[in-house]
């Protein structure tokens, strides 16, 4: 499978006063097509500004860096604004958190919908439109071709993040990158909109970037799985590998925090991880994570950098055997 | 829909009802008519002879009625000064008084608008304190003042622009610049706060990502909700001109209604003033209903 999104070293810092917050330090993960990348970690992590870095939608503000930054072999570091408005909506698409607040609230579903797809592509009108009702109907919505001249306001939460979905789809991207796409919806319908995005994902062979606090989701969709921490990757390997070994204090942490089905057993006491994510004004020495981490000693305040065994990485001072050694007493406790 | 239409209807005819009735009131309570037209010198017989062909010997309220009556035939009665009807003098001068109006909002709406939208843009930048800073002159400046300026610059020493009268399109120019500039500052803040709050809004970064231009987004998905504000004050500010143009045109001599208000006002003329401050209020009532539809037109939330 050749990369379709390529990410080496990105940062993207903010100046602060006279300081500089250093939000993402140093990310680096590719997307093969087809493939779902799951990225977690607590808020404030880091985890919105890499994918609005991908897009090119950071605030003025932010400063982008990269060794690398390619989507289907084009540079986005040095693709003009017009190449990146060509790739924008059309092949690498974005879902967003808000979907109560995403839509613009003057203008119909319907507009909203083909406007993108007339805006790429010298279509008709009409084979918007047809495009428009058929996607609506694909992520779930009864009476499609009725709600194309309903008002943003006139739909429910659930509703407008599917059209969203829709919107994203309408010109058939390469990636879709969602973040958080649930955080503001009912909890009843959040895993059901992630299924729908997964189920898109394999029909439209996309690559699928989801950007999410549930763990439970995550294990059943993804086929990687990226943990974040202050603004670098703590833990990085395939969604198997990830959730069966756990090599990160921190992921197994959040693992803690989250009821997993099939794996956290009814009873159990659900954790929590004490204490608050350092402030990433100014460098980081060492772990960023040793201040919380429960087995934190000597060494924590040196080391950082990212240790690689079978294509799982995990940023701790723990080599493979000890890290392998306390996912298994994790395990043993849990049962 | 009809429902909200015959509400606001209804609604509009007892304000205008009320307008009237206050104005009648305080202008009765204001002077003796009587003594106005017969002079100092007038004999107690004069003054009751004057006062029986006016009908102002008859009791308050059978005079207001009888006013009313003759109004809504559009009967608003003669005036004492002129040998003409109240009607006819107003319908003369009207169009002196609109067209200078609609060429206010005009460099109104020119300056505000772009200036707005480039401060928003820019916010915090040189651009933005430019726009700012002539929002502030033209705040600052009392429009009469500036129009004496801009008779002394255009017609005096370029003589490019007549100073005064209203025969030509070209003697509304200086007028306009003078009644649309003092309008411009709370228009063009207004056009800024509301573009710079859309802009942050998440519906833009939509826009965005969906690779749409920049001035796509702006004047597509921006502008449309940043304009709403803005259309209902334009609506306002148009009714705030044709009602306040009296300095405006007492300075350039133009033949309109606020002339003639003015004109009417020091001589007691009555009549005349009665009539212009209902056609003041009806045009407000009819604005604010005009801005209230428009609105509607471009907020769907409101449109039920």
């Amino acid at each position: 499978m050749s990369n379709i999104l390529e990410v080496e070293n990105l940062r993207v810092d903010i100046p602060v006063g006279n300081q500089t917050l250093h939000a993402v330090r140093g990310i680096s993960f590719s997307l093969a097509r087809g493939e779902t990348l799951c990225i977690v970690g607590e808020s404030g992590c880091g985890k919105s500004l890499t994918s609005l870095a991908v897009m090119g939608l950071l605030p003025r503000a932010a400063r982008r860096s990269a060794d690398r930054l390619e989507f289907d072999g084009i540079d986005l570091m040095r693709a003009s604004r017009r190449q990146m408005q060509k790739i924008r909506g059309n092949r690498l698409s974005m879902i967003f958190q808000e979907p109560m607040t995403s839509l613009n609230p003057a203008y119909t579903i319907g507009d909203q919908l083909e406007e993108v797809m007339l805006w790429h592509q010298k279509v008709p009108r009409e084979k918007a439109r047809e495009r428009a009702v058929f996607l609506l109907e694909k992520v779930g919505i009864t009476g499609a071709a009725k709600r194309l001249s309903q008002y943003p306001h006139q739909l429910s939460g659930g509703l407008r993040q599917r059209v969203m979905i829709a919107m994203s789809l309408m010109c058939g991207p390469s990636v879709i990158i969602a973040d958080e796409p649930t955080t503001a919806l009912d909890v009843t319908i959040q895993a059901q909109i992630l299924l729908l995005l997964s189920e898109l994902q394999r029909e439209f062979d996309m690559g699928l970037v989801l950007i999410t606090h549930d763990l439970g989701v995550v294990a059943r969709i993804a086929d990687r799985v990226m943990v974040m921490y202050a603004g670098q990757v703590v833990e990085h390997g395939s969604a198997k590998a990830v959730f069966e070994t756990p090599l990160h204090p921190y992921t197994r942490g959040l693992m803690e925090c989250m009821p997993i089905p099939g794996k956290t057993p009814p009873g159990q006491h659900l954790g929590s991880i004490p204490g608050i994510v350092p402030s990433l004004i100014g460098e980081i020495e060492g772990c960023a994570f040793r201040d919380r981490c429960p087995v934190a000693r000597a060494g924590c305040e040196r080391f950082d950098e990212l240790r690689r065994a079978d294509g799982h990485a995990w940023r701790c001072i723990m080599d493979a055997q000890e890290a392998r050694g306390h996912a298994a007493a994790r395990e043993e406790a849990h049962q | 829909m009809l429902g909200y239409l015959a509400q606001r209807l209804g609604l509009a005819v007892l304000v205008c009802l009320t307008v009237s009735l206050i104005t009648f009131s305080l202008l009765s309570a204001s002077g003796d008519i009587a003594s106005a037209i017969a002079g100092e010198e007038a004999t107690p017989q004069q003054l009751a002879e004057i006062r029986a062909e006016l009908g102002l010997d008859r009791p308050w309220l059978v005079r207001y009625l009888g006013w009313l009556g003759g109004a809504l035939q559009g009967d608003f009665g003669d005036s004492l000064f002129f040998r003409e009807t109240v009607a006819d003098l107003i319908i003369h001068r009207l169009p002196n008084t609109l067209l200078l109006a609609a060429m206010s909002l005009g460099v109104m709406l020119s300056l505000a608008i772009p200036l707005g939208m480039l401060a928003a843009f820019r916010p915090n930048t040189w651009i933005d304190r430019l726009a700012l800073s002539i929002a502030v002159l033209g705040q600052a400046m009392p429009n009469f003042w500036f129009g004496l300026i801009l008779i002394v610059v255009f017609a005096l020493n370029f003589g490019v622009l007549p100073a005064s009268g209203s025969s030509t399109t070209w003697h509304f120019i200086m007028p306009a610049i003078a009644l649309g500039y003092y309008a411009t500052p709370p228009m063009m803040r207004l056009t800024r706060a509301g573009m710079i709050e859309v802009l942050g809004q998440d519906y833009i970064r939509t826009a965005h990502a969906k690779g749409l231009s920049m001035k796509r987004v702006l004047f597509k998905h921006a502008l449309r909700n940043a304009i709403i504000p803005v259309v209902a004050l334009t609506v306002v500010q148009f009714g705030n001109m044709l009602g306040g143009s009296v300095v405006i045109e007492t300075v350039f001599g133009i033949q309109g209604v606020g002339y003639l208000a003015w004109e009417s006002i020091t001589r007691l003329d009555v009549p005349v003033v009665q009539a212009l401050m209902l056609l003041v209020a009806v045009f407000y009532i009819v604005l604010v209903l005009v801005s209230d539809f428009v609105n509607a037109w471009l907020d769907p939330k409101i449109r039920k």
